[in-house]
Protein backbone atom coordinates (compact mmCIF):
# COMPACT_ATOMS: atom_id res chain seq x y z
CA UNK A 1 0.00 0.00 0.00
CA UNK A 2 2.43 2.38 1.08
CA UNK A 3 5.02 1.05 -1.89
CA UNK A 4 8.23 3.29 -2.72
CA UNK A 5 8.43 3.93 -6.19
CA UNK A 6 12.49 2.97 -6.10
CA UNK A 7 12.76 4.40 -9.64
CA UNK A 8 12.84 7.51 -8.29
CA UNK A 9 16.04 7.54 -6.47
CA UNK A 10 17.58 4.47 -7.40
CA UNK A 11 17.56 3.43 -3.47
CA UNK A 12 15.28 0.94 -2.45
CA UNK A 13 14.31 1.53 1.53
CA UNK A 14 11.89 -0.81 3.16
CA UNK A 15 9.35 0.34 5.04
CA UNK A 16 10.49 -0.01 8.52
CA UNK A 17 13.02 1.39 7.67
CA UNK A 18 12.12 3.91 6.11
CA UNK A 19 10.11 4.93 9.62
CA UNK A 20 13.31 4.26 11.83
CA UNK A 21 14.89 6.81 9.39
CA UNK A 22 12.46 9.29 10.46
CA UNK A 23 12.76 7.95 13.88
CA UNK A 24 16.90 8.35 13.47
CA UNK A 25 16.41 12.32 12.55
CA UNK A 26 14.21 12.67 16.12
CA UNK A 27 16.63 10.66 18.08
CA UNK A 28 19.58 13.23 16.78
CA UNK A 29 17.53 16.19 17.54
CA UNK A 30 17.09 14.73 21.25
CA UNK A 31 20.59 13.74 21.86
CA UNK A 32 21.28 17.87 21.85
CA UNK A 33 18.37 18.68 23.12
CA UNK A 34 17.47 15.96 26.28
CA UNK A 35 17.49 18.41 29.03
CA UNK A 36 14.99 20.69 28.10
CA UNK A 37 12.69 17.77 28.77
CA UNK A 38 14.25 16.19 31.69
CA UNK A 39 12.46 18.03 34.25
CA UNK A 40 8.70 17.94 32.66
CA UNK A 41 9.48 13.73 31.69
CA UNK A 42 11.51 12.63 34.63
CA UNK A 43 11.62 15.33 37.61
CA UNK A 44 8.08 16.15 37.55
CA UNK A 45 6.42 12.03 38.44
CA UNK A 46 9.24 11.98 40.92
CA UNK A 47 8.02 15.36 42.61
CA UNK A 48 4.76 14.67 42.43
CA UNK A 49 5.14 11.29 43.89
CA UNK A 50 7.13 12.91 46.81
CA UNK A 51 4.75 15.71 47.49
CA UNK A 52 1.47 13.60 47.46
CA UNK A 53 2.47 10.07 48.35
CA UNK A 54 4.36 11.32 51.20
CA UNK A 55 3.27 14.57 52.31
CA UNK A 56 -0.41 14.37 51.75
CA UNK A 57 -0.91 10.52 52.12
CA UNK A 58 1.13 11.51 55.48
CA UNK A 59 -2.15 12.64 56.33
CA UNK A 60 -4.22 9.61 55.02
CA UNK A 61 -4.94 6.23 57.02
CA UNK A 62 -4.25 2.95 54.81
CA UNK A 63 -7.72 1.47 54.51
CA UNK A 64 -10.17 0.15 52.47
CA UNK A 65 -10.27 3.04 49.90
CA UNK A 66 -6.44 2.75 49.79
CA UNK A 67 -6.41 -1.90 49.19
CA UNK A 68 -4.61 -1.36 52.53
CA UNK A 69 -1.88 -0.08 51.20
CA UNK A 70 0.01 2.96 52.29
CA UNK A 71 -1.19 6.03 50.20
CA UNK A 72 2.31 6.40 48.77
CA UNK A 73 2.27 2.36 47.60
CA UNK A 74 -1.38 3.10 46.35
CA UNK A 75 -0.63 6.04 44.54
CA UNK A 76 2.73 4.94 42.71
CA UNK A 77 1.69 2.83 40.18
CA UNK A 78 -0.97 5.20 39.38
CA UNK A 79 1.12 7.89 38.99
CA UNK A 80 3.06 6.25 36.55
CA UNK A 81 0.15 5.70 33.67
CA UNK A 82 -1.01 9.70 34.57
CA UNK A 83 2.68 10.68 34.06
CA UNK A 84 2.87 8.83 31.00
CA UNK A 85 -0.45 10.08 29.59
CA UNK A 86 0.76 13.36 30.07
CA UNK A 87 3.83 13.09 28.60
CA UNK A 88 2.44 11.20 25.44
CA UNK A 89 -0.49 14.15 25.02
CA UNK A 90 2.73 17.02 25.27
CA UNK A 91 4.82 14.57 22.73
CA UNK A 92 1.47 14.67 20.24
CA UNK A 93 1.04 17.91 20.34
CA UNK A 94 3.83 20.87 19.68
CA UNK A 95 6.51 18.70 18.52
CA UNK A 96 4.11 17.10 15.42
CA UNK A 97 3.01 20.75 14.80
CA UNK A 98 6.38 21.96 14.75
CA UNK A 99 7.09 19.91 12.30
CA UNK A 100 4.21 20.64 9.86
CA UNK A 101 4.48 24.77 10.62
CA UNK A 102 7.76 26.13 12.38
CA UNK A 103 10.30 23.71 11.73
CA UNK A 104 8.55 21.95 8.99
CA UNK A 105 10.77 18.84 9.50
CA UNK A 106 7.99 16.84 7.78
CA UNK A 107 7.73 18.37 4.73
CA UNK A 108 11.49 17.52 4.45
CA UNK A 109 11.18 14.19 4.61
CA UNK A 110 8.50 14.12 2.80
CA UNK A 111 10.25 14.96 -0.42
CA UNK A 112 12.61 11.45 0.02
CA UNK A 113 11.07 8.19 -0.46
CA UNK A 114 9.23 8.19 2.76
CA UNK A 115 5.42 8.61 2.37
CA UNK A 116 3.18 10.62 4.93
CA UNK A 117 1.87 7.49 6.75
CA UNK A 118 5.23 6.70 7.40
CA UNK A 119 6.01 9.94 9.15
CA UNK A 120 2.93 9.19 11.12
CA UNK A 121 4.57 6.00 11.99
CA UNK A 122 7.46 7.23 12.85
CA UNK A 123 6.19 10.22 15.14
CA UNK A 124 4.39 7.32 17.03
CA UNK A 125 7.56 5.32 17.37
CA UNK A 126 9.48 7.67 18.70
CA UNK A 127 6.77 8.97 21.33
CA UNK A 128 6.85 5.25 22.12
CA UNK A 129 10.51 5.46 23.16
CA UNK A 130 10.19 8.21 24.66
CA UNK A 131 7.39 6.95 27.23
CA UNK A 132 9.31 3.48 27.57
CA UNK A 133 12.57 5.34 28.73
CA UNK A 134 10.60 7.78 30.83
CA UNK A 135 8.35 5.07 32.47
CA UNK A 136 11.65 3.15 33.53
CA UNK A 137 13.36 5.91 35.08
CA UNK A 138 10.10 6.75 37.15
CA UNK A 139 9.76 2.89 38.15
CA UNK A 140 13.78 3.31 39.42
CA UNK A 141 12.99 6.29 40.69
CA UNK A 142 10.00 4.87 42.72
CA UNK A 143 11.43 1.60 43.72
CA UNK A 144 14.66 3.93 45.75
CA UNK A 145 12.03 5.52 47.57
CA UNK A 146 10.21 2.39 48.74
CA UNK A 147 7.24 3.78 47.08
CA UNK A 148 7.10 0.04 45.17
CA UNK A 149 5.21 -3.01 46.59
CA UNK A 150 7.17 -5.95 44.17
CA UNK A 151 8.13 -6.87 40.64
CA UNK A 152 4.50 -6.43 39.22
CA UNK A 153 5.27 -2.83 38.74
CA UNK A 154 7.11 -3.77 35.83
CA UNK A 155 3.97 -5.09 33.93
CA UNK A 156 2.73 -1.66 34.52
CA UNK A 157 5.26 0.08 32.40
CA UNK A 158 3.53 -2.06 29.29
CA UNK A 159 0.19 -0.83 30.55
CA UNK A 160 1.15 2.50 30.97
CA UNK A 161 3.08 2.81 27.49
CA UNK A 162 -0.35 1.69 25.97
CA UNK A 163 -2.65 3.67 27.32
CA UNK A 164 -0.36 6.77 26.54
CA UNK A 165 0.65 5.32 22.91
CA UNK A 166 -3.83 4.88 22.83
CA UNK A 167 -3.88 8.55 23.64
CA UNK A 168 -1.42 9.83 21.50
CA UNK A 169 -2.27 8.41 18.36
CA UNK A 170 -5.24 10.46 17.90
CA UNK A 171 -4.05 13.15 19.48
CA UNK A 172 -1.64 13.47 16.93
CA UNK A 173 -4.11 13.08 14.15
CA UNK A 174 -5.87 15.72 15.92
CA UNK A 175 -2.33 17.81 15.70
CA UNK A 176 -1.88 17.11 12.18
CA UNK A 177 -5.20 19.27 11.56
CA UNK A 178 -4.23 22.42 13.47
CA UNK A 179 -2.43 25.64 11.82
CA UNK A 180 -2.17 26.85 15.26
CA UNK A 181 -1.56 26.09 19.02
CA UNK A 182 -4.70 27.61 20.56
CA UNK A 183 -6.46 24.36 20.64
CA UNK A 184 -3.88 22.96 22.41
CA UNK A 185 -5.06 24.98 25.57
CA UNK A 186 -8.58 23.30 25.57
CA UNK A 187 -7.18 19.95 25.24
CA UNK A 188 -5.24 20.59 28.25
CA UNK A 189 -7.36 22.07 30.01
CA UNK A 190 -10.80 20.29 29.14
CA UNK A 191 -9.50 17.15 28.61
CA UNK A 192 -6.04 16.41 30.20
CA UNK A 193 -6.27 17.95 33.46
CA UNK A 194 -9.94 16.45 34.44
CA UNK A 195 -8.93 13.38 33.19
CA UNK A 196 -5.74 13.71 35.59
CA UNK A 197 -7.95 14.58 38.60
CA UNK A 198 -10.78 12.41 37.78
CA UNK A 199 -10.11 8.75 36.91
CA UNK A 200 -8.95 7.07 39.65
CA UNK A 201 -5.28 7.76 40.04
CA UNK A 202 -5.06 10.13 43.46
CA UNK A 203 -8.86 8.54 44.78
CA UNK A 204 -10.82 5.41 43.77
CA UNK A 205 -13.48 6.91 41.10
CA UNK A 206 -16.37 5.65 43.46
CA UNK A 207 -15.90 8.54 45.53
CA UNK A 208 -17.27 10.41 42.48
CA UNK A 209 -20.36 11.00 42.17
CA UNK A 210 -22.90 8.42 40.03
CA UNK A 211 -23.02 10.71 36.82
CA UNK A 212 -19.44 11.31 36.82
CA UNK A 213 -18.53 7.89 36.66
CA UNK A 214 -19.06 7.19 33.12
CA UNK A 215 -17.17 9.89 32.15
CA UNK A 216 -13.83 8.75 33.75
CA UNK A 217 -14.94 5.29 32.17
CA UNK A 218 -14.12 6.58 28.47
CA UNK A 219 -10.75 8.04 29.64
CA UNK A 220 -7.49 6.15 28.19
CA UNK A 221 -6.06 6.75 31.69
CA UNK A 222 -8.50 5.39 33.75
CA UNK A 223 -8.45 2.20 31.90
CA UNK A 224 -4.29 2.54 32.49
CA UNK A 225 -5.00 2.92 36.05
CA UNK A 226 -6.71 0.54 36.26
CA UNK A 227 -4.23 -2.09 34.52
CA UNK A 228 -1.04 -0.98 36.02
CA UNK A 229 -2.76 -0.46 39.78
CA UNK A 230 -4.07 -4.27 38.88
CA UNK A 231 -0.47 -5.12 37.75
CA UNK A 232 1.67 -3.80 40.92
CA UNK A 233 -0.71 -5.64 43.13
CA UNK A 234 -1.28 -8.73 41.60
CA UNK A 235 -5.04 -8.05 41.80
CA UNK A 236 -5.50 -8.40 38.08
CA UNK A 237 -7.93 -10.89 36.32
CA UNK A 238 -8.34 -11.80 32.95
CA UNK A 239 -11.78 -10.45 32.10
CA UNK A 240 -11.17 -7.43 33.06
CA UNK A 241 -7.86 -6.99 31.49
CA UNK A 242 -8.83 -8.41 28.31
CA UNK A 243 -11.39 -5.30 28.59
CA UNK A 244 -9.25 -2.39 29.67
CA UNK A 245 -6.36 -3.66 26.85
CA UNK A 246 -9.16 -3.63 24.18
CA UNK A 247 -10.40 -0.30 24.65
CA UNK A 248 -7.28 0.99 24.88
CA UNK A 249 -6.50 -1.26 21.27
CA UNK A 250 -9.37 0.54 19.82
CA UNK A 251 -8.53 3.65 20.66
CA UNK A 252 -5.14 3.48 18.94
CA UNK A 253 -6.43 1.89 16.65
CA UNK A 254 -8.96 4.71 15.83
CA UNK A 255 -6.39 7.17 16.29
CA UNK A 256 -3.87 5.30 13.66
CA UNK A 257 -6.32 5.35 10.80
CA UNK A 258 -7.19 8.95 12.01
CA UNK A 259 -3.70 9.96 11.91
CA UNK A 260 -2.35 7.92 8.66
CA UNK A 261 -6.19 9.87 6.94
CA UNK A 262 -4.72 13.40 7.99
CA UNK A 263 -1.15 13.10 7.42
CA UNK A 264 -1.65 11.96 3.71
CA UNK A 265 -4.06 14.63 3.51
CA UNK A 266 -1.49 17.80 4.50
CA UNK A 267 2.13 15.97 3.56
CA UNK A 268 0.94 13.76 -0.12
CA UNK A 269 1.90 16.26 -2.97
CA UNK B 1 12.96 58.31 20.84
CA UNK B 2 11.89 58.92 24.18
CA UNK B 3 10.37 62.15 25.62
CA UNK B 4 12.88 62.79 28.33
CA UNK B 5 11.23 66.45 29.17
CA UNK B 6 7.90 64.99 30.17
CA UNK B 7 9.17 62.21 32.39
CA UNK B 8 11.22 64.84 34.57
CA UNK B 9 8.91 67.52 35.21
CA UNK B 10 6.69 65.01 36.80
CA UNK B 11 6.24 66.18 40.57
CA UNK B 12 7.80 63.95 43.69
CA UNK B 13 9.38 61.87 40.97
CA UNK B 14 13.06 62.65 42.61
CA UNK B 15 13.65 59.67 44.31
CA UNK B 16 11.69 57.63 41.84
CA UNK B 17 13.91 58.83 38.79
CA UNK B 18 17.36 57.69 40.67
CA UNK B 19 16.20 54.03 41.27
CA UNK B 20 14.94 54.38 37.68
CA UNK B 21 16.67 56.42 34.98
CA UNK B 22 15.25 58.83 32.96
CA UNK B 23 14.21 57.68 29.49
CA UNK B 24 12.93 54.60 30.92
CA UNK B 25 9.62 55.94 31.69
CA UNK B 26 6.77 57.69 29.82
CA UNK B 27 3.85 57.69 31.89
CA UNK B 28 2.13 55.80 29.14
CA UNK B 29 1.67 52.24 30.36
CA UNK B 30 -2.01 52.06 29.62
CA UNK B 31 -2.11 52.11 25.96
CA UNK B 32 -0.17 48.54 26.93
CA UNK B 33 -3.61 47.03 28.94
CA UNK B 34 -5.85 48.46 25.58
CA UNK B 35 -3.67 46.78 23.17
CA UNK B 36 -4.08 43.17 25.32
CA UNK B 37 -7.83 43.58 25.95
CA UNK B 38 -8.52 44.71 22.09
CA UNK B 39 -6.41 40.86 21.37
CA UNK B 40 -8.41 39.38 23.65
CA UNK B 41 -11.41 40.24 22.46
CA UNK B 42 -10.32 37.61 19.52
CA UNK B 43 -9.00 34.99 21.88
CA UNK B 44 -11.98 35.43 24.68
CA UNK B 45 -11.75 31.45 24.93
CA UNK B 46 -8.38 31.34 26.03
CA UNK B 47 -9.16 33.25 28.38
CA UNK B 48 -12.23 32.25 30.01
CA UNK B 49 -11.04 28.53 29.93
CA UNK B 50 -8.46 29.81 32.26
CA UNK B 51 -11.45 30.39 34.81
CA UNK B 52 -11.87 26.18 34.79
CA UNK B 53 -8.81 24.91 35.64
CA UNK B 54 -8.41 26.12 39.29
CA UNK B 55 -12.39 25.13 39.96
CA UNK B 56 -11.16 21.45 38.31
CA UNK B 57 -8.69 21.16 41.18
CA UNK B 58 -10.91 22.26 43.77
CA UNK B 59 -13.66 20.02 42.83
CA UNK B 60 -11.23 17.03 42.86
CA UNK B 61 -9.11 18.09 46.11
CA UNK B 62 -12.10 18.77 48.04
CA UNK B 63 -14.18 16.27 47.25
CA UNK B 64 -12.23 13.33 46.08
CA UNK B 65 -8.79 13.27 48.40
CA UNK B 66 -10.82 15.31 51.33
CA UNK B 67 -12.70 11.96 51.80
CA UNK B 68 -9.20 10.18 52.36
CA UNK B 69 -8.69 12.57 54.76
CA UNK B 70 -10.84 13.94 57.89
CA UNK B 71 -9.50 16.85 59.48
CA UNK B 72 -6.02 19.01 58.73
CA UNK B 73 -4.17 21.47 61.18
CA UNK B 74 -4.97 24.59 59.38
CA UNK B 75 -3.34 28.23 61.36
CA UNK B 76 -3.12 28.71 64.85
CA UNK B 77 -3.12 24.80 64.92
CA UNK B 78 -6.83 25.17 64.41
CA UNK B 79 -8.46 21.85 62.75
CA UNK B 80 -9.80 22.38 59.55
CA UNK B 81 -12.18 19.97 56.63
CA UNK B 82 -9.58 19.45 53.76
CA UNK B 83 -11.45 21.29 51.33
CA UNK B 84 -11.91 24.28 53.51
CA UNK B 85 -7.77 23.96 54.23
CA UNK B 86 -6.99 22.85 50.57
CA UNK B 87 -9.05 25.91 48.83
CA UNK B 88 -6.94 29.44 50.02
CA UNK B 89 -3.68 27.31 48.67
CA UNK B 90 -5.30 26.47 45.45
CA UNK B 91 -6.26 29.81 44.85
CA UNK B 92 -2.66 31.03 46.04
CA UNK B 93 -1.23 28.29 43.65
CA UNK B 94 -3.54 29.63 40.95
CA UNK B 95 -2.61 33.09 41.36
CA UNK B 96 1.40 32.32 40.86
CA UNK B 97 0.74 29.82 37.82
CA UNK B 98 -1.21 32.70 36.15
CA UNK B 99 1.31 35.11 36.75
CA UNK B 100 4.16 33.56 36.03
CA UNK B 101 3.24 31.77 32.86
CA UNK B 102 1.91 35.28 31.50
CA UNK B 103 4.69 36.61 32.50
CA UNK B 104 7.10 34.45 30.64
CA UNK B 105 5.58 32.93 28.08
CA UNK B 106 3.38 35.44 26.82
CA UNK B 107 5.88 37.81 27.12
CA UNK B 108 8.75 35.92 25.64
CA UNK B 109 6.88 35.42 22.52
CA UNK B 110 5.92 39.16 22.08
CA UNK B 111 9.53 39.54 22.76
CA UNK B 112 11.47 37.72 20.54
CA UNK B 113 8.55 36.23 18.20
CA UNK B 114 6.36 39.14 17.76
CA UNK B 115 9.28 41.98 18.27
CA UNK B 116 6.28 43.45 19.59
CA UNK B 117 8.42 45.59 22.21
CA UNK B 118 10.49 46.88 19.41
CA UNK B 119 7.87 47.77 17.91
CA UNK B 120 6.17 50.13 20.91
CA UNK B 121 9.76 51.65 21.20
CA UNK B 122 9.32 52.98 18.30
CA UNK B 123 6.76 54.67 19.80
CA UNK B 124 7.06 57.34 22.94
CA UNK B 125 7.08 54.62 25.20
CA UNK B 126 9.96 53.24 27.45
CA UNK B 127 11.00 50.00 29.04
CA UNK B 128 9.71 50.82 32.16
CA UNK B 129 5.99 51.82 30.32
CA UNK B 130 6.15 48.27 28.87
CA UNK B 131 7.03 45.78 32.18
CA UNK B 132 4.48 48.15 34.04
CA UNK B 133 1.49 47.68 31.51
CA UNK B 134 2.47 43.77 30.38
CA UNK B 135 2.17 43.07 34.47
CA UNK B 136 -1.45 45.55 35.06
CA UNK B 137 -2.45 43.57 32.61
CA UNK B 138 -1.33 39.97 33.98
CA UNK B 139 -2.96 41.53 37.24
CA UNK B 140 -6.32 42.71 36.15
CA UNK B 141 -6.30 39.09 34.19
CA UNK B 142 -5.84 37.17 37.62
CA UNK B 143 -7.98 39.09 39.28
CA UNK B 144 -10.65 38.38 37.28
CA UNK B 145 -9.69 34.40 37.68
CA UNK B 146 -9.37 35.16 41.50
CA UNK B 147 -12.51 36.91 42.14
CA UNK B 148 -14.55 34.02 40.25
CA UNK B 149 -12.17 31.46 42.66
CA UNK B 150 -13.42 32.38 45.93
CA UNK B 151 -17.16 33.20 44.85
CA UNK B 152 -16.97 29.34 43.97
CA UNK B 153 -15.14 29.57 47.20
CA UNK B 154 -18.22 31.20 48.91
CA UNK B 155 -20.65 29.35 47.29
CA UNK B 156 -19.53 25.33 48.03
CA UNK B 157 -19.16 27.04 51.89
CA UNK B 158 -15.35 27.01 52.11
CA UNK B 159 -15.15 30.90 53.36
CA UNK B 160 -15.72 31.19 56.69
CA UNK B 161 -15.25 34.73 57.43
CA UNK B 162 -15.71 38.17 56.47
CA UNK B 163 -11.19 38.75 56.79
CA UNK B 164 -11.99 36.93 53.09
CA UNK B 165 -12.79 40.33 51.71
CA UNK B 166 -9.23 41.11 52.04
CA UNK B 167 -7.97 38.07 49.91
CA UNK B 168 -8.93 39.31 46.52
CA UNK B 169 -6.57 42.29 46.89
CA UNK B 170 -3.73 39.89 48.83
CA UNK B 171 -4.05 37.19 45.30
CA UNK B 172 -3.76 40.81 43.51
CA UNK B 173 -0.19 41.08 45.80
CA UNK B 174 1.02 37.90 45.58
CA UNK B 175 0.24 37.72 41.94
CA UNK B 176 2.33 41.32 41.25
CA UNK B 177 4.94 40.12 43.18
CA UNK B 178 5.40 36.94 40.51
CA UNK B 179 4.59 39.11 37.66
CA UNK B 180 7.75 41.01 38.44
CA UNK B 181 10.02 38.96 39.46
CA UNK B 182 8.73 36.36 36.10
CA UNK B 183 9.57 39.29 34.06
CA UNK B 184 12.83 39.93 35.19
CA UNK B 185 13.65 36.14 34.86
CA UNK B 186 12.34 36.69 31.22
CA UNK B 187 14.80 39.13 30.29
CA UNK B 188 17.86 36.11 30.81
CA UNK B 189 16.46 33.67 28.67
CA UNK B 190 17.64 32.73 25.30
CA UNK B 191 15.42 29.88 23.92
CA UNK B 192 12.30 28.12 24.65
CA UNK B 193 14.58 25.21 26.33
CA UNK B 194 15.08 27.42 29.39
CA UNK B 195 11.37 28.00 29.78
CA UNK B 196 12.13 23.83 31.83
CA UNK B 197 13.60 25.88 34.38
CA UNK B 198 10.55 27.98 35.16
CA UNK B 199 9.07 24.50 35.84
CA UNK B 200 12.03 23.67 38.10
CA UNK B 201 11.33 26.62 40.10
CA UNK B 202 6.76 26.53 40.11
CA UNK B 203 6.59 22.98 40.23
CA UNK B 204 8.56 22.30 43.56
CA UNK B 205 6.77 25.69 45.16
CA UNK B 206 3.37 24.53 44.02
CA UNK B 207 3.72 20.99 45.48
CA UNK B 208 5.86 22.05 48.57
CA UNK B 209 4.08 25.07 50.37
CA UNK B 210 2.07 23.71 52.54
CA UNK B 211 -0.25 23.52 49.59
CA UNK B 212 -1.79 19.48 50.14
CA UNK B 213 -0.20 19.68 53.23
CA UNK B 214 0.28 21.11 56.34
CA UNK B 215 4.31 22.53 57.47
CA UNK B 216 4.20 19.82 60.46
CA UNK B 217 4.30 17.27 58.39
CA UNK B 218 7.76 17.97 57.18
CA UNK B 219 11.23 17.25 59.22
CA UNK B 220 12.34 20.96 61.51
CA UNK B 221 14.93 21.64 58.98
CA UNK B 222 12.55 21.23 55.86
CA UNK B 223 10.13 23.60 57.77
CA UNK B 224 12.73 26.23 57.50
CA UNK B 225 13.49 25.85 54.19
CA UNK B 226 9.71 25.68 53.46
CA UNK B 227 9.30 28.74 55.08
CA UNK B 228 11.48 31.11 53.25
CA UNK B 229 9.76 30.36 49.82
CA UNK B 230 7.57 32.58 48.13
CA UNK B 231 4.39 30.67 47.80
CA UNK B 232 4.35 29.33 51.10
CA UNK B 233 3.61 33.02 52.58
CA UNK B 234 1.01 33.71 49.67
CA UNK B 235 -0.88 30.49 51.10
CA UNK B 236 -0.30 31.62 55.15
CA UNK B 237 -2.28 34.78 54.17
CA UNK B 238 -4.87 33.77 52.27
CA UNK B 239 -5.22 30.46 54.31
CA UNK B 240 -5.62 33.26 57.28
CA UNK B 241 -8.13 35.07 55.80
CA UNK B 242 -10.18 33.01 53.94
CA UNK B 243 -10.56 30.98 57.39
CA UNK B 244 -10.70 33.93 59.65
CA UNK B 245 -7.52 33.23 61.39
CA UNK B 246 -5.30 36.96 60.85
CA UNK B 247 -2.39 37.34 62.63
CA UNK B 248 0.66 39.73 62.52
CA UNK B 249 3.23 37.71 60.98
CA UNK B 250 0.48 38.85 57.80
CA UNK B 251 2.32 42.12 57.74
CA UNK B 252 5.22 39.99 57.12
CA UNK B 253 3.95 37.93 54.42
CA UNK B 254 3.39 41.70 52.83
CA UNK B 255 6.37 42.37 53.18
CA UNK B 256 8.05 39.80 51.52
CA UNK B 257 5.43 40.20 48.56
CA UNK B 258 6.66 44.32 48.50
CA UNK B 259 10.84 43.22 48.51
CA UNK B 260 9.95 40.67 45.79
CA UNK B 261 7.91 43.37 43.63
CA UNK B 262 10.21 45.75 43.76
CA UNK B 263 13.23 43.86 43.08
CA UNK B 264 11.61 42.30 39.70
CA UNK B 265 10.41 45.50 38.73
CA UNK B 266 13.45 47.14 38.90
CA UNK B 267 15.33 43.94 37.12
CA UNK B 268 13.03 43.82 34.78
CA UNK B 269 12.82 47.64 33.47
CA UNK B 270 16.71 47.67 33.41
CA UNK B 271 16.86 44.60 31.09
CA UNK B 272 14.51 45.41 29.08
CA UNK B 273 16.36 48.52 28.45
CA UNK B 274 19.76 47.18 28.10
CA UNK B 275 17.75 44.90 25.53
CA UNK B 276 15.87 46.78 23.88
CA UNK B 277 17.42 50.71 23.86
CA UNK B 278 21.09 49.28 22.85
Amino acid sequence: MDAIPSRSTGVVVGPVRAVMLVVEKQWTWYRRNWRSTAISSFLQPVLFLLAMGFGFGSQVQPGAVTGGHSYLVYLAPALLVVTTVQNATWESTYPVLSSFIWQKSYWGAVVTPVTPAQIFYAQLTWIGLRLVSSALVYVAVAAALGAVGGPGVLLAVPFAVLAGLAFAAPVVAFSATRDGAEGFTGLFRFVVIPMTLFTGAFFPITQLPGWLRPVAWVTPMWHGVELARGAAFGTLRLVPALGHIGYLLVMGAVGVVLGRKYFRRRLAV
Amino acid sequence: MVDKGSAEVRAGAGLFLRIVPPGLYAGRARVLVERSFMVYRRAWLSFVSGFFEPLFFLLSLGYGFGRLVTEVEGPGGQLLSYPVFVAPALLAASAMNGAVFDATYNIFFKFKYAKLYDAMLATPLGPLDIAIGEISWALLRGGMYSAAFLSVMLGMGLITSAWALLALPACLVVAFAFAAVGMAATTFMRSWQDFDLVQLVVLPLFLFSTTFYPLSVYPPVMQTVVTWTPLYHAIELLRGLTTGIPSWSMLGDLAYFAVMAAVGLVVAARRLGTLLLK
